[in-house]
């Protein structure tokens, strides 16, 4: 089997960027145009969300986004027939990131295929909890080379975390704070205590900080505490307000890396 | 261990769980943990009965209504919750809730609620035990349920206006989970009904099976016969049918029935009735039928009655419709309006909007003369007075 594009990407560099946006926004069309600009302008990795109505975990940016791109049609189905053919122009690294009741409704095999037809390499579920993702999904997912990606969160006691990282593959999602994605209410102290808290039990995975990650600084904190950072209500209030445009794409990229 | 138990892992047969992010697994984790222990402490059952009895008032009456049992041609037996402090069921849930997340040293409380009406019993529960409280309720029901925002406020609860999605109870309790992931070292969060994560949707069903455990004793006493034949009770999380089931649940000869809120028609496409006609998938961090289109996005219920207007079911209550347990009907608008108009007109009792629900039921289910018939009555209907004086006068 050949190698996860994520594994692949770890094995030769550091200080990853993330970005995620949501599929379908803010026009149905705009999600492989997004795509292309960030894999463009050097992107490691892109989370392409699916939109949910009921998002628990994200703030309001992503809320507000999700529900346009409903509105705009957007389903898994549909991002499915998008992504077709995305490996011909887009190299990076790339992940689905929703929740558990659309792609249920899917159909998880099915969600799993049509992931690895399109060149998927990762997949992100919130609500599906790891215990369930072990016990029902974890043999159907490594089948298929596909690395379903855990979060862990600055209350997950430290037993836990070692237990989700011996089983956990390509890398571990660290929320960095308390809360729902773009809110950050603690301190730079109290997420640097966080990490270094994290980064003490040596862990066998990779990790990636995001949820209130917004700019060039916090890209540099993130990235001397782990492995990289995931940026997303930020680029979704950019794409708000700049569309899905190419030129403003690279320039908001080259802004965070500045 | 009776097979309407929730397991240990908190299922219903294939319903229920915990589908909640890694955010929330710390404190659901905690409260599923400790919560038996808790309630079978002496400390805790002390504070609890005492306060249902000379707080609450329990226990609540069994009234036999003498004009709907001669229309019926049956015992018809009410059980009252509408005469519970706040004036619904709640209450008894509300109060459980609140006592244990001080035992757990919590000192914030966060509720949901759609009405208003478990607004109102957790904001009067933090009035009474010094809690701080927060009570997150759609924008569009603050409009709707202007008295319960009132009350609420006059309790010194902060109202918080839900603002995603729909603005309804669906975004409220999205609202609630979200403020218990950003808080999770203070914060207990107070859920309304049998739904949500396990342990609530146990947890919740054990507060309220003091509705059944009265109905018991009170069928014994007033009828002589050891058990009821029959109880109704409306259904829309399930809370106050949860607790009117509780201990009757093992003795098959009693008839489970649950109603639903069919809104303008079960076909109309404007209904709530979520066991007949959802689907099943995961919302609010549990497996059951809810209202969703056939891409899994989660949709808006209708009914006349606020209380019933959840898009999900308690996981409970989609097993024990599976297995037959309980006979799951479902009554218009319309149907639940001339039900509340005829108890109000023949016993001088006027029910919730969600309570007619139930009684809405009565002409449709065929008694034996001598059947003993328990509906229960799970709140009075000062908070619907607008919609009947619109719709009924």
């Amino acid at each position: 089997m050949k190698m996860n594009r994520i594994d692949d990407i770890f094995s030769k560099k550091d200080g990853l960027l993330s970005i995620y946006f949501t599929a379908g926004y803010p026009r149905i069309d705009d999600t492989t145009a997004v795509l292309k600009a960030l894999d463009k302008a050097g992107i490691d990795m892109v989370e392409i969300g699916m939109p949910f109505s009921d998002p628990l975990a994200d703030g309001p940016v992503i809320q507000k986004s999700s529900l346009e791109a409903l509105k705009n049609g957007m389903c898994i189905k549909t991002l499915m027939k998008q992504l077709d053919g995305i490996r011909k122009d887009v190299n990076c690294a790339l992940l689905l990131m929703g929740y558990i009741n659309p792609v249920m409704h899917y159909g998880m095999e099915k969600f799993v295929n049509d992931c690895v037809a399109r060149g998927i390499d990762g997949v992100i579920l919130p609500d599906l909890p790891w215990e369930v993702y072990i016990a029902e999904y974890k043999a159907l997912f490594e089948k298929a080379g596909l690395h379903f990606v855990p979060l862990i969160a600055p209350q997950t006691p430290d037993e836990r975390i070692r237990k989700i990282d011996s089983e956990a593959r390509g890398f571990i999602y660290m929320v960095a704070s308390p809360g729902t994605t773009g809110n950050i209410k603690t301190t730079e102290d109290y997420r640097t205590r966080y990490f270094e808290r994290i980064r003490a039990l040596g862990l066998r995975n990779k990790l990636m900080i995001g949820f209130g990650v917004k700019d060039a600084a916090g890209y540099r904190h993130a990235c001397a505490h782990a492995n990289g950072a995931i940026i997303g209500t930020a680029f979704v209030n950019h794409l708000r307000d700049n569309g899905a445009d190419e030129a403003s794409i690279a320039s908001f990229v080259k802004n965070i890396k500045a | 261990m009776s097979k309407y138990q929730v397991s240990e892992t908190g299922l219903y047969g294939r319903y229920g769980g915990a589908w909640i992010p890694e955010m929330l697994y710390p404190n659901v984790e905690n409260l599923r943990k400790c919560y038996l222990r808790i309630l079978e402490s002496d400390e805790f059952k002390k504070e609890y009965t005492g306060l249902l009895k000379d707080y609450v008032g329990r226990p609540t009456p069994l009234t036999y209504s003498s004009k709907l049992s001669a229309l019926y041609n049956a015992h018809i037996y009410l059980k009252r919750e509408d005469l519970a402090h706040t004036g619904a069921h709640k209450i008894n849930n509300a109060i459980g809730q609140v006592i244990m997340a001080k035992m757990m040293g919590k000192t914030r409380i966060i509720a949901e609620t759609g009405a208003g009406q478990h607004g109102v019993a957790t904001a009067t529960a933090c009035a009474l035990l010094d809690m701080k409280c927060v009570v997150y309720m759609g924008a569009l029901d603050i409009e709707r349920q202007a008295p319960n925002v009132a009350r609420m406020k006059m309790l010194g609860a902060e109202v918080v206006a839900a603002t995603s999605g729909n603005c309804t109870l669906k975004d409220a309790t999205n609202e609630a989970l979200r403020d218990w992931m950003s808080n999770p070292e203070d914060t207990f969060y107070v859920i309304g009904s049998v739904v949500g994560p396990h342990p609530y949707p146990d947890l919740v069903a054990r507060f309220q099976s003091v509705i059944s455990e009265e109905t018991r004793r009170q069928v014994t006493e007033q009828t002589g016969k050891n058990l009821p034949d029959w109880i109704i009770a409306c259904i829309g999380g399930g809370s106050n049918a949860a607790g009117s089931f509780y201990h009757f649940l093992d003795d098959e000869s009693v008839r489970l029935v649950a109603v639903e809120a069919a809104g303008l028609g079960l076909d109309s496409g404007e209904t709530a009735a979520t066991i007949a006609r959802g689907t099943e998938g995961i919302i609010h961090g549990s497996r059951t039928m809810l209202m969703q289109t056939d891409d899994g996005q989660i949709t808006e219920p209708y009914s006349i009655s606020a209380g019933l207007d959840y898009p999900g079911v308690g996981p409970l209550h989609a097993f024990l419709a599976e297995v037959g347990r309980a006979q799951v009907l479902s009554a218009t608008d319309q149907e639940a309006l001339d039900a509340a108009k005829l108890l109000t007109r023949s016993e001088g009792i006027i029910p919730a909007l969600e309570s007619a629900h139930a009684l809405a039921a009565l002409p449709k289910l065929k008694f034996g003369k001598d059947d003993v018939v328990v509906v229960t009555v799970s709140g009075r209907g000062d908070k619907d007075m607008q919609t009947y004086m619109n719709r009924l006068m």
